[in-house]
C-alpha cells in the first residue's frame, strides 16, 4: 500500500469532445511515427481486459505491408458489471471515431467497423449519425475513411478479439489459435487493431494532451486514468474515471457501504479480493509494485456482509458454463464441474477436499483454455474458495 | 526454400521446416503427442487440448497441434504439468462421455478409450454428466448412428463434412455446456442435406456416428437354410479390408476374401467388379450416344457433360445441391444395384432359383451405398434388388466373430455368372478409374484400336489431385463414329464433394465444357469412402491406390469389353448396351430435393 495514498477523480474521457475536429486534423498532419511514439511513450494499456501496450499494437499493424488493413472498436462489453463503453458512445462517440481515423492513418487502414454489443442496439441511429458527420469530415481533410457498425448477436464470448472477428465473417463465434495475432492476421485474414471503445477513447486524450499528461497519472505499469463501473453494494453505484494505482482500500473508503465485505474486481473474469487484502491490493495492470496488483476491465463489484459467497460463485460459474463457446475440453467441461462440484460440495455429496481437486481443475483450465475466457475462470473460482472456503461448504 | 530452424524437443536438438506445428516436429524427434482433435485430413481446430506441451518461458501450457515452432523453441511433451494437465483434460472429457465401452460399436477401436488407456484412468472422481442429459440416438438413416452421449465435441465431423465435403450438414450448433453437434433445426441425418458419404463416421474418434450396421440381419439370413445368399464384393474392399485383420495398408487380399466370405457361409461370392464392366459398356455406349445426338443432332434436350453416377453420396448431393442438373447424370445404376437388378432376375434364372429366396448382400467400402439399397427405385427385379449392404468394417468384424483366421486362409476365386472382371472394373475403386476404364473401352469402340496411352495406363486421370483434367484426340474413327473425326474428347475428374462443388460451379458458370466427368464423392474415390477400416489418411489412401492399380496391372484382360461374363450376359440376356432390357434393370432417375 501507497501511505496516505488519496483517490483521485479525473476528468478526461468525458471531457467535452467538442475540439474533435482540430483533434483530427492536428493529428493527421503529424507522421505516423511521431504518433505511435506518443501512445508508445504514454504507456497507455489496452482497457478491454488483457491490458496489452495500445502504441505497440498499432506499430505491428503499421509495419505489416498489406494493403488491406482493418480497424475494428470493440463495443461488445459484456463482462458483468461493466457498462461504460456504453456511456462512452453515448457521451463521446466523437472522441472514438476521431481514434479509429487517426490509428486508421497510422496504421494505413481506410476502412473500420464498431462491433456494438447487441444490447446496445439503442445507441445505432445515434452512432450512424455520427458516423455520417463524421466521415464527411474526413472526406474534406481528403481522409477517405470509412466506418461501419456491426451489431454483435449477445454472445459474451464474441468479445473475445479472434471469435469476434469469425462472427464478423459470419461464422460461429468461436476463438481462434493464436498465434497468429490480429495485427498480422485478424478480420478476414488481414492485419487488424482491435481496440476497446475506452482505449480508443484515451488516446485521444494522449492526442489532444501529449503523452506526459496521461503518462503522469497512475503507477509504473499502470499509467493514466481509467474508467470503473462500480456496483454492487455501494450508496454511489455508477461510472467513475480515476487514476490508477489506487489502494483498494481507498477505493472501498470511497465507495463502499462501511460493511463491505470482498469487492470482485474486474468482473466474473477478474479476481475477488476480501476485506483483509483492501489494503495490499493496488488496482492496476499486473507488474512488480508492492502488494498485488490485478489486471482489470474496469468493474467493481462491492459486496457486503449480508451476501453469501456461494451464490456470488455460483452464478458466475452459470454466467461461464452458459457463456463459454463450448469448443475446448477445460472450459466447456471444466466450468461444468466447477458449477456441479460446489453444489454436491454444497448439498453435502462431495466432501470439503473436493474443493481441492476443482481447485486443481482450475489450474489445469488456467493452463490450458484455448481463450481468455476458459483461463480465466480460475480467477474468480480460486480467489473465492480460497478466501470463503467456510461459505462454500456450511 | 523452407528455412530450417533449430528446437530442442524434451533435450533433443532437431531441426525442422519454418512453421511446422510442435506435433508434426515432434515425429522428427521420435516423439508421439497424444491428440483428439486433430486429423491429418483436415485443419487444425486445437479444440481437445489433449496436445499440449510446456514451452519454456511461457507459463500456459499450448497446443502442440496448433502452434507452430519457432527458432531456440524448448518444448517439454512430458513434463509433470503437461501430464498432470492432460491426464485431467482426459478425466474430463470422460466424465462428460457416455462410456459405455463394452455396449459401444466401436469398443475397441477409439481414440478416446486408447488415451484413457493409454494414461490409465482407473478413476473418475468428477461428476458423471452424461447421465444428466437427455441425449437421443439419431437412428433415423439407413446409413449411419448418431449418438450424441459419445461425442467429445472435437469438430472432426464438422470439419469433414465442410472442408471434404462442402456440404456441412453438420455444424457445431448452441454454445457453453449445451454446445452439441447438430443438423439443420437438429433434424434427423436422413432428413437433411447428409449425403450419406460417412466421411464423418471415418473420421470420428469415438462412436458418436457410426454405421448402421446389419451384421446380425445377415447372420440370420446365412442360418436360414430356405435362403440362397448371394455376396458381391466392391473393388475397393479388397485394397482395404486387410487393414482390419492384420494386413499393413495396401495389402491386396482379394483371394483370402473370398475364402473367407466362403467360410462364412455365403452361397456364391461374386464381384461387383463384373457389374463395374457392365457399367462401362452401359455409361460407354451412353455416352457416345449422347455425343451423337449433340454433335450429329444438335438435339437441346441432351445434356453434356455427362455425369459418372457410381457413387450414391454424389447422387444425393446433386439432388440436393444442384437439382437443375440430374439431367446431366447418366441414367446408370451404380455397379452394386445393377448387380442386384441382375441377381434376382439375370441370375436366378439361370440357377433356376425362386428370386423371393435369393437374399442379396453387398460388401462395400460405402455407407451411402446402404441408403442407395434403400432407395424406392431400386426395386426393379420385382423385388429388392440389394437386401443388406454392408461396410468393409463390417465384413471384418463378421470375419472375427466367426473366429476366422484370415491371415492363414489359402485364396479363392470369385464363383460364376458374375464374378469376371477385368482391371477395368478393379480401378473402379480409386479417383479417376470409372473415366479410365471407360476411356478404355469408348476409345477401342470408335477407333478400332487401343487408347493411345502405355500399357493402357491413362496417367494424367490417376492421381490425388482434387480436380484432374484429360482429354483425348480422336483421329480416324470407324465409319460408325465418323462424325467425332477431329474431336477433342474432353474429361475431368474430381474427388470428396467439396471439389466436385468446384467443377459443378465451373460447368456451371460456363468457365469448363467438358464431354465427360467422373465425381466420386470421397477422397480418393471409393478407397477412401466413409466404409473402410478407420484411420484412413492420405497416406493410407495412397497406399490403397497403389493396391488398385497394382491388381489392374496384374489382370490378364483390362478393357471392360474383353470380359467373357459381359459378353455371355449381353448374347443371352441383355442382347445389347442400352437395350429395353437393360433400361428396365440396369437404368434409373433421380429426385431433386430440398438444400438443407
Ligand atoms: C471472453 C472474453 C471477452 C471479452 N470481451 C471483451 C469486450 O466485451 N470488450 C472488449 O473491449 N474486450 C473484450 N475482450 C478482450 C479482447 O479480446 C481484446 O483483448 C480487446 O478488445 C483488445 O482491446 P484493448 O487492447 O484496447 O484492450 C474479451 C476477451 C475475452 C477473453
Ligand atoms: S476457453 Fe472457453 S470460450 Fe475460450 S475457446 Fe475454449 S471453450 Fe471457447
Amino acid at each position: 500500500m501507497t501511505p496516505g495514498y488519496d483517490l483521485k477523480r479525473v476528468d478526461f474521457i468525458f471531457q467535452t469532445e467538442s475540439d474533435w475536429k482540430e483533434i483530427l486534423q492536428k493529428s493527421l498532419s503529424r507522421p505516423p511515427a511521431e504518433l505511435i511514439n506518443e501512445l508508445i511513450s504514454s504507456e497507455l494499456k489496452g482497457r478491454g481486459g488483457a491490458g496489452f501496450p495500445t502504441g505497440l499494437k498499432w506499430k505491428l499493424a503499421a509495419d505489416e505491408l498489406s494493403p488491406i488493413k482493418y480497424i475494428i472498436c470493440n463495443a461488445d462489453e459484456g463482462e458483468p458489471g461493466t457498462f461504460k463503453d456504453r456511456e462512452i458512445l453515448s457521451k463521446v462517440p466523437m472522441k472514438v471515431l476521431t481514434a479509429m481515423a487517426v490509428c486508421g492513418f497510422v496504421i494505413g487502414s481506410l476502412e473500420a467497423y464498431i462491433y456494438l454489443r447487441g444490447e446496445y442496439f439503442f445507441l445505432k441511429p445515434a452512432l450512424n449519425k455520427a458516423i455520417q458527420e463524421f466521415q464527411a469530415t474526413c472526406h474534406d481533410l481528403n481522409f477517405d475513411f470509412r466506418i461501419k457498425l456491426f451489431m454483435g448477436a449477445g454472445a459474451y464470448i464474441c468479445g473475445e478479439e479472434t471469435a469476434l472477428f469469425e462472427s464478423m465473417e459470419g461464422k460461429r463465434g468461436e476463438p481462434r489459435n493464436k498465434p497468429p495475432y490480429p495485427t498480422s492476421f485478424g478480420y478476414l485474414g488481414k492485419p487488424t487493431v482491435i481496440n476497446n471503445v475506452e482505449t480508443l477513447a484515451h488516446t485521444y486524450t494522449i492526442f489532444k494532451y501529449g503523452a506526459k499528461r496521461f503518462y503522469d497519472l497512475g503507477v509504473q505499469y499502470s499509467r493514466g486514468s481509467k474508467l470503473f463501473s462500480v456496483s454492487g453494494d455501494s450508496p454511489k453505484p455508477g461510472i467513475y474515471e480515476l487514476e490508477l494505482g489506487m489502494s483498494l482500500l481507498d477505493f472501498v473508503h470511497d465507495f463502499g457501504d462501511g460493511d463491505t465485505k470482498a469487492v470482485q474486481v474486474g468482473g466474473a473474469s477478474g479476481f475477488l479480493v476480501p476485506q483483509k487484502r483492501f489494503a495490499e491490493t493496488t488496482i492496476g495492470f499486473q507488474g512488480k509494485l508492492t502488494g498485488i496488483s490485478l489486471p482489470t476491465g474496469g468493474s467493481m463489484m462491492l459486496f457486503n456482509s449480508s451476501r453469501s459467497m456461494y451464490n456470488v460463485l455460483d452464478n458466475y460459474l452459470e454466467f461461464f458454463r452458459e457463456e463459454s463457446c463450448g469448443q475446448c475440453t477445460p472450459c466447456r467441461v471444466g466450468c461444468q464441474q466447477l458449477l456441479n462440484g460446489i453444489k454436491a460440495v454444497k448439498r453435502g455429496e462431495k466432501t470439503g477436499q473436493y474443493l481441492d481437486k476443482l481447485l486443481r481443475l482450475t489450474e489445469t483450465m488456467q493452463y490450458t483454455a484455448k481463450c481468455g475466457l476458459g483461463q480465466s475462470v480460475a480467477n474468480s473460482f480460486s480467489s473465492i474458495v480460497e478466501n470463503f472456503r467456510e461459505e462454500m461448504i456450511y | 526454400m523452407t528455412t530450417k530452424i533449430k528446437i530442442i524437443i524434451n533435450d533433443k536438438q532437431i531441426e525442422v521446416a519454418e512453421g511446422s506445428s510442435i506435433v508434426d516436429a515432434a515425429v522428427c524427434a521420435g516423439v508421439i503427442i497424444p491428440t483428439l482433435c486433430f486429423h491429418k485430413d483436415l485443419c487444425v481446430a486445437g479444440n481437445c487440448r489433449v496436445c499440449v506441451v510446456e514451452i519454456a518461458g511461457q507459463k500456459r501450457l499450448s497446443a502442440a497441434c496448433a502452434t507452430p515452432c519457432e527458432e531456440g523453441m524448448e518444448i517439454l511433451t512430458n513434463s509433470l504439468k503437461v501430464r498432470n494437465a492432460r491426464k485431467q483434460i482426459i478425466e474430463l472429457l470422460l466424465s462428460e462421455h457416455n462410456a459405455d465401452c463394452t455396449l459401444c460399436y466401436k469398443n475397441g477401436n477409439c481414440e478416446l478409450q486408447k488415451l484413457a488407456s493409454d494414461y490409465k484412468i482407473m478413476t473418475q472422481d468428477f461428476i458423471q454428466l452424461a447421465p444428466l442429459r437427455k441425449y437421443q440416438i439419431d437412428h433415423y438413416s439407413p446409413s449411419m448412428i448418431k449418438d450424441d452421449s459419445k461425442c467429445i465435441r472435437c469438430q472432426r465431423c464438422v470439419r469433414t463434412c465442410a472442408e471434404i465435403q462442402g456440404v456441412s450438414a453438420l455444424t457445431a450448433a448452441y454454445k457453453g455446456d449445451r454446445m452439441k453437434i447438430a443438423t439443420f433445426f437438429e433434424k434427423p441425418m436422413n432428413d437433411v442435406v447428409c449425403t450419406n458419404c460417412g466421411q464423418c463416421i471415418n473420421h470420428c474418434p469415438t462412436g458418436a456416428l457410426v454405421e448402421r450396421n446389419y451384421i446380425e440381419e445377415v447372420w440370420d439370413a446365412l442360418a436360414n437354410k430356405d435362403k440362397f445368399v448371394i455376396v458381391q464384393t466392391a473393388p475397393a474392399v479388397r485394397v482395404g479390408l486387410g487393414e482390419e485383420l492384420g494386413f499393413e495398408p495396401g495389402t491386396r487380399v482379394t483371394g483370402k476374401m473370398v475364402a473367407a466370405l466362403k467360410r462364412l457361409g455365403f452361397d456364391a461370392v461374386m464381384d461387383t467388379d463384373f457389374s463395374a464392366d457392365l457399367t462401362i459398356m452401359e455409361e460407354g455406349s451412353e455416352l457416345l450416344m449422347r455425343l451423337k445426338k449433340v454433335l450429329v443432332d444438335h438435339d437441346p434436350n441432351v445434356k453434356l457433360p455427362l455425369a459418372t453416377s457410381c457413387s450414391p453420396a454424389w447422387i444425393k448431393y446433386i439432388e440436393h445441391m444442384y437439382p437443375d442438373y440430374l439431367d446431366h447424370l447418366s441414367t446408370c445404376k451404380s455397379p452394386q444395384q445393377m448387380f442386384g437388378a441382375l441377381v434376382k432376375t439375370y441370375y436366378a434364372k439361370h440357377f433356376n432359383l425362386n428370386p423371393e429366396n435369393i437374399v442379396s448382400v453387398s460388401i462395400m467400402p460405402c455407407t451411402a451405398k446402404k441408403f442407395e439399397a434403400n432407395r424406392p427405385e431400386m426395386h426393379d427385379s420385382g423385388y429388392r434388388d440389394v437386401d443388406y449392404v454392408l461396410t468393409t468394417r463390417e465384413l471384418a468384424i463378421m470375419i472375427k466373430q466367426a473366429g476366422i483366421d484370415f491371415l492363414k486362409l489359402d485364396d479363392r476365386s470369385f464363383d460364376q455368372i458374375m464374378g469376371a472382371s477385368t482391371g477395368a472394373g478393379v480401378i473402379f475403386g480409386a479417383t479417376g478409374g470409372v473415366m479410365e476404364a471407360a476411356l478404355r473401352t469408348a476409345y477401342e469402340l470408335v477407333t478400332g484400336r487401343e487408347v493411345p496411352f502405355e500399357n493402357l495406363n491413362i496417367m494424367p486421370v490417376r492421381g490425388m489431385e482434387g480436380v484432374r483434367e484429360a482429354s483425348i484426340l480422336i483421329e480416324n474413327p470407324l465409319p460408325d463414329w465418323s462424325f467425332l473425326e477431329g474431336v477433342e474428347l474432353k474429361c475431368a475428374v474430381a474427388h470428396g464433394l467439396v471439389n466436385a462443388k468446384s467443377l459443378m460451379d465451373s460447368i456451371v458458370s460456363g468457365e469448363s465444357q467438358y464431354h465427360f466427368i467422373e465425381i466420386m464423392a470421397c477422397p480418393g474415390g471409393c478407397l477412401g469412402g466413409g466404409g473402410q477400416p478407420i484411420p484412413t489418411n492420405p497416406e493410407i489412401r495412397r497406399k490403397r491406390a497403389l493396391a488398385i492399380y497394382a491388381e489392374d496391372q496384374g489382370m490378364p484382360l483390362r478393357k471392360s469389353h474383353q470380359n467373357p461374363e459381359i459378353l455371355k450376359i449381353y448374347s443371352e440376356f441383355l442382347t445389347e448396351p442400352l437395350s429395353e432390357v437393360s433400361h428396365h434393370l440396369l437404368h434409373t432417375h433421380y429426385t431433386p430435393r430440398e438444400r438443407f
